[in-house]
């Protein structure tokens, strides 16, 4: 039986992250003595890969989509999120609050672990040099972004991945200041979306071996997200031709779409306004109608996708709960990539 | 047609306001007791559930040593899922700081307080902590407490780190494992050098007797509503067989049997709203002023909260309405069944419910022993709770039908003995009266059995629960030193004039007779020689134990071994040693023997004395208590004032008797209530057998005084036969119930003087049922009586 207060907790952490909230409305208020992200600011390398405790809301967000020795397609999710309950005092950072998901699909079954801690004792943390983001045993670590170990487990299930960047990381919106809303709230967000994946999956049947991509998300606020905003849906997609995107939709009274487009070395478009998505088919999960066929189009880049699920029922079964899994694409171009789907009730 | 039907059927109502009344007031008195006993389970449930102990600590292994929060996070990254806690009292407040982190200890209380990110802040931040209601205004200043039900009283709690702070001390008591380690890892205790983990032992005694409690509850809850439906099923019957010229007369005007029979399920379906909703609402009564005592005996037995306050929970309150629905189709649903076979135009019988036959009763008496005799084969081969509710079912109502027979040959008995004419008669007409208050009689039969019953159980129950604290608590204090330096330094400073007597207590885990359990070392004392409650001993059994001969073993382990006083027993080391008495253990599922002082340090030299039991005047305990805990940095559980524990518990104990007597009352009254009903029924039909005897010249006031007298005789029958039949339901409820359920057994202890005080309750209640119809009879016209004669069919 799960407890309600940690459930509450869940719920205070989640009120801020865009990447998997569904309780949005708690952002509407205001910055209340946390640092808010301006226009203009150049990040910092390898700095700003630690901890912002200035900032109410950070994450450290890395998704995979694996092929097994055995064939099949997999996809692993690993998420650290910071939540700071009071802003700085004189330097002094206030309580902080980490929690932590794993998540691990196979074709026919989805696996998802949770972890809460502290941040005054090392329990859980995030440094910049060398990297290390970690919460108990749960490990994202390397010298700096460009080669990371990835570990994970819960119970009998896991991960021990090696990714290695090929490209250059990826500023999102204007030089990585992102807008989230028509009223202009926004975040800090950089990407390093060109890992190569290797490694091996523990499962309930025995160890897999994988290759594959993987995607790094940085991103950190004090208020993303407008008050009438519900939840959101967003890609992070591989082409077979060396492009990557990444993609949202923040569901509100009125939609607000964004999508980077990124060649193959590195250069990125910003597009506002310019996605469209559009649920194909939706599929009952939790008791939620959720969407895991979509058609998504940039039509400025030529891009008609339509998305599939690999598993329609990548649900995170976690305190707050959402929808984050795998998916493969046909159309304009092949792909693959990643959903992350919140705020369906 | 139906309006015309249902008016002739309320017609009977308005006639007979006082069986409407009893029939309604049955249903709600019976739905009103089984609700109030559920309710107040709901409540206690629901409590645990949102509050279970403030934190959930019982039952997980825990590192014990040299720990800081530095170890917490270590451990915690290296995959055991570890929890800090602290735990010590805070000197000069008579309070507990219990340190916890609220991100990875076991849900409880206090994690359900911390839901807002400004609690949670200042929480974390050490500027709040959490406690009971009642302890915030106890808070020493300089710290803020916010209110939170469910904490224990008298406890603190703060965040882990904070705590450290309040405490002055940076060293954790323990890391609780909070879930098990992967496999692939490591042993825990080799971990973290010189710690050691502590298994549960498994050893939880008092929650275990705080579900029985609700077990036991739950069935009392059950035989109160058994009371009830016998109630309800007089007055159904007698409605219908008094409306059955009524229903004939109905069939022959050309009203369907559908529609009589429809009418009188909504009829049933209407008794069931009425005296369903005002027994929920009498059970939420019963159940509200009850409450209190339940929730602070609970409290003393669990040391978590039960909620003061009631809340209206749906499954209660549907539960009632469900009974009432049940009672009400078990009650009418045979006399419906009647109506459907019945022919249009069968012959009136007004009578032929008050004058069963003999035949019924035989026939009654046949089903009572057969459900005796299932209820012996579910003594014998029953398993499972059902079975065992099953037997209580199967032993009542078998009881109940057998009773009028049972009446009847002890009346036919008594009629042999008797020679004068009158006498005679008064046994006779005795005997023809039981049947009509067959019904009524079992129902006060029930109610008796199921007082003595109940009564026996809370009475062992209590005697047990007493032994125990007296076996366990015996000391004024109880003191756990860190290790053997820090114990000789305590004992040193103790002896110092500080204490009366200072005894050491050593134990070791030990195989006994196969099975892992422990073994104490005492020294010997008065504490032990007037307190312990042994079941059995040898001669001398105490001068031989302090000489180092033999040993106590547990009731447990003697009777799992089948072994008892001068047998040797197997006790893991030293060789087998003569058992010089059995002792009560009460809720220790694991088997345990005491041995002398040197006999014991002879065979597990190893362990060395860390735990004392002070005796010092029970008025300086408190103080003692501090002044240890501050002279000596102990951990809060290190230092135990067992003295008002104990007086805090037997309080408790007190309590639980109000409500189990208040419940008792309640039924007897309910019983009585039955008994006035059927007596005041039968007056009325029975004055064709008065009447001769008036007009052979006896005088109203003698009939009226024999009528008083054989009422009270019954009941003094009943209430003799009822004896039996409650001791065999303690018995049940002890030994099949609570073995089914927590598979131990509590001793049966009988308590004849309470069965007397019961009788004369029921001789009482009788009397007061039987007092009316006799002044009528006595004040009754001659005129009426004469009227008989000319009425004569």
């Amino acid at each position: 039986m799960r407890d309600r207060g940690l459930a509450l907790l869940a719920a205070l952490l989640l009120a801020a992250p865009a990447a998997t909230a569904q309780g949005f409305a708690g952002l509407g208020q205001g910055g209340d003595g946390f640092a808010l992200p301006r226009e203009g600011t150049a990040l910092r390398f390898p700095a700003d890969h630690g901890a912002h405790p200035a900032y109410r809301i950070e994450w450290w967000y890395l998704t995979a989509v694996l092929d097994g020795a055995d064939g099949r397609t997999y996809g692993v999710q690993w998420t650290l999120f910071r939540s700071a309950l009071r802003p700085e005092e004189g330097g002094t950072p206030g309580p902080q609050v980490w929690m932590g998901h794993m998540g691990l699909t196979t074709p026919d079954a989805h696996h998802s672990g949770e972890r809460l801690a502290r941040g005054d004792v090392g329990q859980a943390g995030a440094v910049a040099q060398p990297f290390e983001a970690w919460i108990d045993d749960w490990r994202m670590a390397g010298g700096d972004l460009a080669r990371l170990d990835l570990a994970a487990r819960e119970g009998g299930v896991g991960y021990d991945l090696a990714l290695a960047a090929e490209g250059p990381l990826v500023l999102h919106g204007r030089d990585g200041f992102s807008v989230k809303s028509p009223a202009g709230q926004a975040s800090y967000y950089y990407s390093q979306p060109f890992y190569r994946v290797e490694g091996t999956l523990h499962l309930e049947g025995g160890d897999v071996a994988v290759t594959g991509d993987g995607w790094l998300d940085r991103e950190w606020s004090s208020e993303p997200l407008a008050a009438d905003q519900t939840g959101w849906d967003w890609f992070s997609l591989h082409l077979g031709d060396g492009h990557k995107l990444m993609a949202f939709r923040l569901r509100g009274a009125e939609d607000f779409t964004y999508a980077s487009w990124i060649e193959p070395g590195g250069e990125t478009t910003a597009h506002y306004g310019a996605l469209a998505l559009e649920p194909l088919a939706t599929t009952e999960v939790a008791g939620r109608a959720v969407p895991t066929r979509w058609r998504l189009r940039l039509p400025p880049e030529g891009v008609d996708l339509t998305v599939e699920a690999v598993n329609p029922r990548s649900w995170q079964d976690t305190l707050f709960p959402y929808w984050e899994g795998p998916v493969t694409a046909t159309g304009s171009h092949d792909a693959r990539g990643y959903l992350e789907m919140t705020g369906y009730e | 047609m139906i309006r015309a039907a249902l008016a002739a059927l309320a017609g009977h109502w308005r006639r007979h306001p006082v069986q409407l009344l009893t029939l309604v007031v049955g249903v709600a008195l019976a739905t009103g007791l089984w609700t109030g006993v559920q309710a107040i389970n709901a409540q206690a449930r629901l409590s645990y559930a949102e509050a279970a102990a403030t934190i959930d600590r019982d039952g997980l292994p825990r590192l014990e040593g040299e720990l800081g929060l530095a170890d917490f996070a270590r451990l915690r990254r290296e995959g055991y899922l570890v929890t800090p806690l602290v735990e010590r009292r805070l000197p000069g407040t008579g309070l507990r700081v219990l340190g916890l982190d609220p991100f990875t200890a076991p849900p409880g209380a206090a994690s359900a307080a911390l839901g807002d990110a400004e609690t949670l802040g200042a929480f974390l931040a050490g500027e709040a902590v959490l406690a009971a209601p009642g302890t915030v205004d106890r808070l020493p200043a300089g710290l803020e407490g916010r209110p939170v039900e469910g904490i224990a009283p008298g406890v603190v709690v703060a965040d882990v780190a904070a705590a450290l702070r309040i405490l002055g001390t940076d060293r954790l008591d323990a890391l609780l494992v909070a879930r098990p380690p992967r496999p692939d890892l490591p042993p825990l205790a080799g971990a973290v050098p010189g710690a050691r983990l502590v298994e549960p032992t498994g050893e939880n005694g008092v929650a275990r007797l705080t579900d029985s409690f609700h077990l036991n509850l739950t069935a009392f809850g059950l035989l109160a509503f058994a009371v009830g439906l016998f109630i309800v099923h007089a007055a159904i019957g007698l409605a219908f067989e008094q409306r059955r010229p009524l229903f004939r007369t109905l069939r022959a005007l050309g009203v369907p049997l559908r529609v009589l029979a429809g009418c009188l399920a909504g009829e049933l379906v209407l008794f069931t709203l009425l005296g369903g909703g005002l027994g929920v609402v009498l059970g939420y009564a019963v159940a509200a002023a009850l409450l209190p005592g339940v929730a602070a005996t609970l409290s003393g037995l669990y040391g978590a909260g039960v909620g003061g306050a009631l809340t209206l929970a749906p499954a209660w309150w549907l539960s009632g309405f469900a009974m009432a629905g049940i009672g009400l189709v078990a009650a009418g649903g045979g006399s419906l069944l009647r109506l459907a076979r019945m022919p249009v135009l069968a012959p009136a019988m007004p009578r032929a419910w008050a004058r069963a036959s003999a035949a019924t009763t035989a026939r009654q008496a046949a089903g009572g022993a057969a459900l005796l005799l299932v209820g012996a084969a579910l003594a014998i081969w029953g398993d499972g709770l059902a079975a065992g509710f099953a037997l209580l079912g199967a032993l009542l109502l078998g009881a109940a039908l057998l009773l009028p027979a049972a009446l009847a040959l002890l009346l036919a008995l008594g009629a042999r003995l008797a020679r004068a004419p009158v006498a005679q008669w008064v046994w006779a007409d005795a005997r023809q009266q039981v049947p009509g208050l067959s019904l009524a009689l079992m129902a006060l039969m029930l109610a008796l059995a199921a007082n003595i019953g109940v009564g026996t159980m809370v009475g062992s129950f209590r005697a047990t629960f007493t032994g125990w604290l007296d076996q366990r608590l015996a000391a004024e204090l109880y003191v756990t030193a860190r290790d053997a330096d820090q114990a000789d330094r305590i004992r040193a400073w103790l002896e110092g004039g500080r204490a009366d007597a200072v005894l050491p207590i050593v134990s070791a885990e030990a195989t006994l007779e196969g099975a892992p359990g422990e073994v104490f070392g005492i020294t010997d004392d008065a504490t032990y020689r007037l307190h312990w409650p042994l079941l059995d001993a040898a001669p001398d059994a105490w001068d031989r134990l302090a000489a180092g001969e033999g040993a106590m073993v547990n009731e447990q382990l003697a009777r799992r071994e089948g072994l008892w006083t001068g047998d040797r027993a197997d006790l893991g080391r030293g060789g087998p040693r003569e058992i010089l008495g059995v002792y009560s253990d009460y809720g220790n599922p694991r088997p345990q023997a005491y041995l002398g002082r040197t006999a014991f340090a002879a065979a597990f030299p190893e362990v060395e004395t860390t735990r004392f039991a002070l005796r010092v005047d029970p008025g300086a305990a408190p103080a003692l208590a501090d002044a240890l805990a501050g002279a000596f940095d102990l951990p809060g559980e290190g230092v135990l004032d067992q003295g008002s524990v104990k007086r805090f518990s037997l309080g408790v104990f007190e309590r639980t008797f109000a409500v189990t007597g208040a419940l008792n009352a309640l039924t007897l009254g309910v019983a009585a209530f039955a008994l006035w009903a059927s007596l005041t029924t039968l007056a009325g039909m029975r004055l064709p057998q008065v009447a001769p005897l008036w007009a052979l010249g006896l005088t109203r006031r003698r009939i009226a005084l024999l009528d008083f007298g054989r009422a009270l005789a019954l009941a003094a029958l009943t209430a003799v036969l009822a004896v039996p039949v409650g001791v065999a339901l303690a018995w049940a409820l002890l030994a099949v119930v609570n073995v089914l359920a927590f598979g131990w057994r509590l001793p049966l202890r009988v308590f004849p003087l309470e069965w007397a005080a019961l009788g004369l309750w029921a001789m009482l209640a009788a009397g007061l049922a039987a007092l009316f119809p006799a002044l009528r009879l006595w004040r009754m016209p001659p005129a009426a009586l004469v009227k008989v004669f000319s009425h004569e069919r």
